[in-house]
């Protein structure tokens, strides 16, 4: 039965769906494209001056120009210093590399904890957690402040790090929890019984059958960091400041004419490293987050 | 030496006591299973000898060693599960040297160990694959080669063939059999399947609500169970119990509707008009033609037949009361006709109506 509807033939239904898929990708993929579009062109083809009448924003560029991509990396003013946003771009290479190492290796280690060796409160202490993730950002904002301040970190990419930590182990304590919770006790039992400690087990059997859940929570983790602004504007010194802020800075930094080619450029480098995070890891995504086990 | 004891040992989670006082002593090389419905307390039990639960009262020794407070590492015993739980990330090769790798054994010792344990169990071929692209029987024996691999002093199978089909689950039966009376291991297996328990064990601890109810060889579980609930748990069809009152001679039972028999032989009769429950097993049963000298009549009605090839499983009706007679296969019988049944009053039993406990000379 479940095979013929796959091979049933060309249908009007079948018709309509096609088209409505069709309008969907043509109506999503219009920002973007009108992005590219204007990162390469020139600005007099963007504004219709003389020699461009009747351009609109979606007509591809009449000659393509990588003027504006340079400029955004490497020498576009942002406030008063005109370098573009390459030190911004590895600011945030290194914020996110740390936040989400450490914030899964944490998550990892406490979901192995709640999931397999059970203590007296242990849910308490998950629904404790769990309570974290519905803690809006503003809330923390003048707390966080004040830690930062006792720690002698605020300002710098430490204490950033430590603020994106703090908000990510409880996203992803709950995957890795959920997680293990579907992995048979008895692997636990056999391998106590084996002679392995609490961090062998972890380490040589557990971790190598974890990857699913390890990029989701990756993926989960790295959008989350990368894309903030937030903790970014509010807590990260002149040094230490991320893409996400550079970027707005640099949009909102004008002298004459907006370079909309300039921005759009910029706004796409932002978001390029998000993107090949999902083409790379993206079919685990959802593997990950709907099977949640591995059958031994 | 692998003597195992276990004495007066219980176990309370919280305000309920899930085990009470169990003593069981085997000496080595004994196959003891341990057997019962579900929640009888008897993986609670090998999971305490395994030391991955702690106990709360009694103590367990290995040898002449206390064992009870000791890591489950430290007390030289492997275990068998029912999911074989083997490492799904590990080849066999692997999973097996993993014992041995925690025990810091070097590379060259463990290859060669998990090649002759491999070679034993006939899974040499096997070394380099993956869990999960093994058949049941093949993880089977791949979780045994691990428990094997330790030459530990004593094995645990917590229910080791209910994931298996029937026809795997016998040969593997065979196989466990063999393997013990190869290398004289003791071993604790636990299984609530009482066919299981009779054909491999040495001895059964039959248990119930957290308690042993009959601790004895096979033969004694069978033919002299220490209750009821022993007598109709062990065996296939069920053991019958008639309800029959004990006569004013005390030699005889009166089962009801006027039919008589003596007391079973070897029974203790209670005080004249005692309730009490006669058993007997269903291949106790013989028809009128077959039944031998110490046999005694008793009249019966044919309810149903049911030939399973082998034998034919017979529905009685005797004075009101259901019972199931096991004859062999070809034997004639007419149903729903009164006729004259035998029974091996030599070997049927008597119980207590009210507690279900045996009664005989203590």
């Amino acid at each position: 039965m479940i095979e013929a509807a796959g091979s049933r033939g060309f249908t009007f239904g079948r018709l309509a769906i096609y088209a409505v898929l069709a309008l969907a990708v043509v109506f999503f993929l219009m920002p973007l494209v009108a992005m590219i579009f204007t990162s390469l062109k020139t600005m007099p083809e963007i504004t219709g001056a003389p020699g461009f009448e009747g351009n609109t924003i979606l007509s591809p560029p009449s000659v393509l120009s990588f003027e504006a991509w340079g400029l955004a990396w490497s020498s576009a003013c942002i406030a008063v210093a005109c370098e573009g946003l390459r030190a911004y771009f590895w600011n945030s290479i290194i914020l996110v590399i740390f936040a989400v190492a450490i914030s899964v290796g944490l998550g990892a280690i406490n979901g192995y904890v709640l999931a397999k060796w059970r203590f007296r409160g242990d849910n308490l202490i998950f629904g404790l957690l769990l309570f974290g993730c519905f803690i809006p950002f503003q809330i923390v904002l003048i707390p966080m402040a004040r830690v930062l301040g006792i720690l002698e970190i605020s300002g710098t990419l430490g204490g950033l790090i430590l603020v994106h930590v703090c908000y990510g182990v409880p996203f992803t304590t709950l995957f890795f929890r959920n997680y293990y919770v579907t992995i048979p006790d008895e692997l636990i039992r056999a391998a106590r019984m084996d002679g392995a400690g609490f961090w062998s087990i972890f380490l040589i059997i557990l971790v190598p059958i974890s990857w699913p859940i390890f990029i989701v929570s990756i993926i989960w983790q790295f959008t989350n960091v990368w894309n903030d602004f937030l903790f970014g504007a509010s807590f990260a010194g002149a040094d230490a400041r991320p893409l996400m802020v550079a970027l707005n800075n640099l949009v909102n930094t004008s002298t004459g004419t907006k370079a909309y080619n300039v921005d759009m450029a910029g706004a796409m480098i932002a978001a390029l490293p998000t993107m090949l995070v999902y083409v790379v890891g993206g079919r685990y995504f959802v593997r990950g987050l709907t099977s949640g086990a591995v059958k031994g | 030496m692998s003597r195992l004891s276990i004495n007066g040992v219980s176990k309370r989670f919280g305000a309920t006591e899930v085990l009470s006082q169990i003593d069981i002593e085997i000496g080595s090389g004994e196959f003891l299973v341990l057997v019962g419905p579900s929640g009888c307390g008897k993986s609670t039990l090998l999971n305490m000898i395994a030391g991955l639960l702690t106990i709360s009262e009694g103590e367990i020794r290995l040898g002449d060693e206390r064992i009870e407070n000791k890591e489950p590492k430290d007390r030289n015993i492997a275990m068998v599960f029912q999911s074989y739980a083997l490492y799904p990330s590990m080849t066999v090769g692997k999973n097996m040297a993993f014992p041995l790798r925690m025990a810091g054994v070097d590379k060259a010792q463990q290859d060669s160990k998990v090649a002759e344990v491999a070679e034993l169990l006939q899974i040499s071929h096997l070394l380099n694959r993956k869990p999960a692209a093994l058949s049941g029987g093949q993880r089977q024996r791949v979780a045994m080669g691990r428990a094997l691999v330790r030459d530990p002093q004593l094995f645990l199978f917590d229910e080791p063939l209910s994931n298996l089909d029937a026809k795997l689950r016998v040969d593997m039966r065979h196989e466990i059999k063999r393997l013990h009376k190869r290398l004289g291991t003791t071993i604790v297996y636990v299984t609530h399947d009482q066919v299981e328990a009779m054909t491999m064990a040495t001895k059964i601890a039959v248990m119930e609500g957290g308690v042993v109810q009959q601790f004895g060889t096979p033969e004694e579980i069978y033919d002299h169970p220490a209750n009821t609930f022993v007598a109709t748990f062990m065996g296939s069809p069920a053991m019958n119990l008639l309800e029959a009152t004990v006569a004013e001679d005390r030699k005889t039972l009166s089962v009801g509707d006027g039919v008589s028999v003596p007391v079973p032989k070897g029974a203790l009769a209670p005080p004249a008009g005692t309730p009490v429950k006669l058993g007997i097993r269903p291949e106790w049963f013989a028809t009128e033609a077959d039944g031998s000298a110490s046999f005694v009549d008793l009249p019966a009605r044919i309810e149903i037949t049911e030939p399973t090839g082998p034998d034919i499983y017979a529905e009685l009706m005797i004075a009101g009361q259901k019972a199931m007679a096991r004859l062999p296969a070809g034997t004639e019988m007419r149903t729903d006709i009164d006729t004259m049944f035998k029974v091996d009053m030599t070997k049927a039993l008597l119980f207590d109506a009210k507690d279900g406990r045996a009664l005989r000379p203590a």
